[in-house]
Order: structure tokens, then C-alpha cells, then sequence
């Protein structure tokens, strides 16, 4: 009767197994360990191609002129910006879920690269604005829901540090990442749903991408460098994290394991 | 339901003990809409145009201002961990603290609206859709501000940090209350914003007591 009690359960987990199989700190810094090498080459492959591209080896725009060269820079960041989010959004889900050390870590290394991602999408958007659309910026749909993403950003940032005991912050904090996961669809339809100064995708389309070929090359090559470049990045900040919270059991044991006044009876 | 209505009498009987924060927050809203007129300038006409976009803001930052003390009183107390423990679901519980927080703050702050209205110049046309854009808006102000103020239990520096937290995503709710009351001012029909308004409501009304209870229990571990 106990044994059959059990059982569903015990093949629930034999079954999500797999999964799980990184929730453990020292498999995935193994894992991490084996990514990163491969990740820098292909960031600085690609960040070199793609940059050579972007700046020698492609037209200039018949309508930007060498202001096109801008959105080689700026569309992957734009890009970036919102994988992040989901990426973060997911690995609080799955942090809230299922309680992984490692996903929480993995969320709260990835909240300053994608700020930066989103701020380099603001910047580098309202540079091009500058000469394209004669203003720094403009209260449109997509800007608007790009700055919201920035302060989401930053509010996990806060929140994560706002408490005393860490592990609370990064509860609280994956919460508020997934409620503000709402953001990210607002962002990507924002150009359909409001006729705003914003062109729609070009891109990623249904019918194909309606960019010319000359053009779409850097912008891949750079996305690919942008994606591999958080790669890296995220490899080096887990590997932190992970350290850190080790240094940090190593000397409560030592604190609780060596003499001290109040327990040496 | 009777756990949800005796909860409900609790709250709004402590807000009338403490009438002076209701006050409160109907004299912060009345004074922040006081400040643009000294700022901008008092030409009627440029007050006019702006008025119901300031109304807007000032309740925004208004009911923020009340926000921090929807549960840290009694997680103070300790009340909150008998909440959580209680039969009743805790989503139902969160509902209805939320509802007496909006009677004891969202509520004055529609009475007060259409005089502010008259203080800015905003035409009398206006006062109709000003009143209903707050009416479905300042319930979702409540809703997902409850979320930062369960956030935030127990953080350093709580106050601040729900206007950070929240700010962000209560913006759409502006922007349509916004368009709402100004497109009603142009004589356009503004059925459209009061649609998205009053769908936002019932997607805040359906998805935020989940949020705000998962931040209950994440607070109390």
C-alpha cells in the first residue's frame, strides 16, 4: 500500500531528472567550466567579423546613409535586452518553482548584463534618433516600454539587495521578475498595436526577412556576438556566485568550528 | 465568505480609527496638483490642457504613498502569519485587503478629483470620464501596488522601494487613463480606452492575488 503510495512520485522524479540534473552547483560549474572557452572564441570571432562588416563592408542605406550602421549595434542590444528578460523571468520561475540554487544565480547574474543590454539599446537608439527623426528622444510605444524594461531591471537589482538575508531577496525578486514578464510581449507588439514612429520588425518576419543581404550579414554575425558575449559573461558571474557562496559556508563553519568566548566550555 | 467579509470590516474599521491617513492621502493628492499651477504657470488654457494628466499622476503617486502600510502593520503585529495560517485561501484574504484599501484611499481620492478638476480648469465636459477613468483605475493602482507592498515586507528602505517596484508597471494604466479622459475631452468616443482600462482591471483582479500571495508566503518562510 506505502510502496504504491509512492511510487507515481518516485517516477515523477526519476522522469524530470534530466532537468534537474544542473540544479546542483558543482555539475553546473563543470558544464559552465566547458562552455566558456568556446563561447569567448565565437563572441571575438564574430564580434570582429561582424564589427568588420558593419563598418567597411556593407552599403550605406539610400535613406540613413552611414547612420544605418547605428542598427548593427543597436538591434542586437534591443535584442538582447529582451532575451535577458525572459531569461531571467524563466530561471526565477523555475528558482520559485522547484527552489534551484543554481537558477537563482543563474537570474541574478543575468539582471546587470541585461540592464546594460537595455541601456546600450536606449543609448545607441537615441543617437540614431538624433539625426533620423531630429529629436534624442521621443515618448513613443517601443521607447516607452524599452525604458520600463530598464527600470524592471533595476528594480530586481534593489530588491534582490534590498533585505538582510540574501535568500529572501532572491525570492522576493524572482516574483517581481515574473510579474514583470508582462513587459515583454508589450514590447514586442508595441509597433504593431500603436502606429508610432518605431519601424515594425523587419527581420523576424513570417514572409521572410525584408532586409537586404549585405545588411542582414553583420546584423546575424552581431546578434550571434551579442548572444555568445552573454554567454561569457553569465559563465563568469555564475562561477562567482557560485564561489562566493562558498567562501562564504567555509567561514561560517570555520566561525562556528574555532574557539570562540561563548562556546569554549 | 464570512472570513472575507470579517477581514474586510477589520480593515476598514482600523482605517476610520485612523481617519487622518485617509486625510492624508487626499491632502497629498490635493497639494501635488497645488504644485503645478505654482510651477508651470496658471494660464488657464495650458492648465486646462494638462489638468487631467496631473490628476492622473497625483493619484498615482497618492496611492503609492499609502501603499507601504497595507501589510506592515500586521506583519508587525503578527496578524499576518494567523492570516496566512487560516482555512480561508490566502488569495481570498489578500482580496479583501486590498478592497478595504481602495475604499479607505481610492475611493476619497474620486470624490476629490472632480473639484481638482474645477482647480484646473479641466471643462466640466471632463468631469464624467475623469471620475470614470479613476473609478476602474485606482483599483488596479491598489491591485498591483499590493504586490510591492508584499514585496518590500520587511526590506531596508520599503517606502522608496514600492514606488520603484511598481511605478514601472502601473505606466500603462496611466497612459489609458490618460487618453482615456482626454479623448472624451476632444469629443472623440472613448469607449476603446475605457474597454482596455476596464480589461486591465479584470486581468489585475484575476492574476495579482496569486502574485501577492506567493510574496505573503515567501515573507512569512
Amino acid at each position: 500500500m506505502l510502496s504504491q503510495a509512492i511510487k507515481p512520485h518516485a517516477m515523477q522524479v526519476k522522469g524530470s531528472a534530466k532537468m534537474h540534473r544542473f540544479a546542483n552547483p558543482t555539475r553546473f560549474l563543470r558544464l559552465v567550466s566547458a562552455i566558456k572557452p568556446w563561447a569567448t572564441g565565437v563572441c571575438l570571432l564574430t564580434f570582429a567579423a561582424g564589427l568588420y562588416f558593419a563598418l567597411f563592408a556593407s552599403p550605406p542605406d539610400y535613406q540613413q546613409r552611414e547612420t544605418v550602421r547605428i542598427m548593427y549595434v543597436h538591434v542586437p542590444a534591443a535584442w538582447m535586452a529582451m532575451f535577458c528578460y525572459a531569461a531571467l523571468a524563466a530561471a526565477s520561475a523555475s528558482a520559485l518553482i522547484w527552489r534551484h540554487l543554481v537558477a537563482d544565480m543563474v537570474a541574478r547574474a543575468t539582471a546587470p548584463i541585461g540592464a546594460a543590454f537595455t541601456l546600450l539599446a536606449l543609448a545607441t537608439g537615441s543617437l540614431w534618433g538624433k539625426p533620423m527623426w531630429g529629436t534624442w528622444w521621443v515618448w513613443d510605444a517601443r521607447l516607452t516600454s524599452v525604458l520600463i524594461l530598464f527600470f524592471l531591471y533595476l528594480g530586481y537589482i534593489v530588491l534582490n539587495g534590498a533585505f538582510d538575508d540574501a535568500s529572501r531577496g532572491a525570492r522576493a525578486a524572482s516574483i517581481l521578475a515574473v510579474v514583470g514578464a508582462i513587459n515583454i510581449p508589450i514590447i514586442k507588439f508595441s509597433v504593431d498595436w500603436w502606429n508610432t514612429l518605431h519601424q515594425p520588425a523587419s527581420v523576424v518576419k513570417l514572409d521572410g526577412p525584408a532586409i537586404h543581404m549585405s545588411m542582414l550579414t553583420p546584423l546575424l554575425l552581431m546578434a550571434i556576438a551579442y548572444t555568445s558575449f552573454y554567454i561569457w559573461i553569465l559563465a563568469i558571474r555564475v562561477r562567482a556566485e557560485i564561489n562566493t557562496s562558498k567562501i562564504r559556508a567555509l567561514q561560517i563553519r570555520r566561525v562556528t568550528a574555532s574557539d570562540v568566548p561563548w562556546n569554549d566550555s | 465568505m464570512a472570513p472575507f467579509l470579517a477581514l474586510l470590516k477589520r480593515d476598514l474599521k482600523l482605517a476610520a480609527r485612523h481617519g487622518l491617513d485617509s486625510f492624508m492621502v487626499v491632502a497629498f493628492f490635493v497639494l501635488v496638483v497645488t504644485l503645478f499651477p505654482l510651477a508651470v504657470g496658471p494660464e488657464q488654457a495650458i492648465l486646462g490642457r494638462i489638468g487631467s494628466g496631473m490628476i492622473w499622476v497625483a493619484a498615482l503617486l497618492s496611492s503609492m504613498l499609502s501603499m507601504d502600510r497595507l501589510f506592515q502593520q500586521d506583519y508587525e503585529d503578527g496578524s499576518l502569519d494567523l492570516l496566512v495560517l487560516s482555512p480561508m485561501a490566502l488569495e481570498l484574504l489578500v482580496l479583501a485587503k486590498t478592497l478595504a484599501h481602495w475604499i479607505s484611499t481610492g475611493l476619497p481620492l474620486i470624490i476629490a478629483s472632480p473639484l481638482l478638476g474645477v482647480l484646473m480648469n479641466v471643462s466640466s465636459a471632463g468631469y464624467g470620464t475623469v471620475i470614470l477613468s479613476l473609478a476602474l483605475g485606482t483599483p488596479i493602482l491598489s491591485l498591483v501596488g499590493s504586490i510591492g507592498a508584499a514585496l518590500s515586507l520587511g526590506a531596508r528602505r520599503g517606502g522608496v522601494l514600492i514606488s520603484l517596484l511598481i511605478l514601472p508597471l502601473l505606466i500603462p494604466v496611466l497612459v489609458f487613463g490618460v487618453s482615456a479622459v482626454e479623448t472624451g475631452l476632444a469629443d472623440l468616443p472613448s469607449r476603446s480606452e475605457f474597454l482596455i482600462l476596464g480589461a486591465m482591471l479584470l486581468v489585475a483582479l484575476a492574476l495579482v492575488p496569486y502574485a501577492v500571495a506567493a510574496a505573503l508566503r515567501q515573507a512569512l518562510e
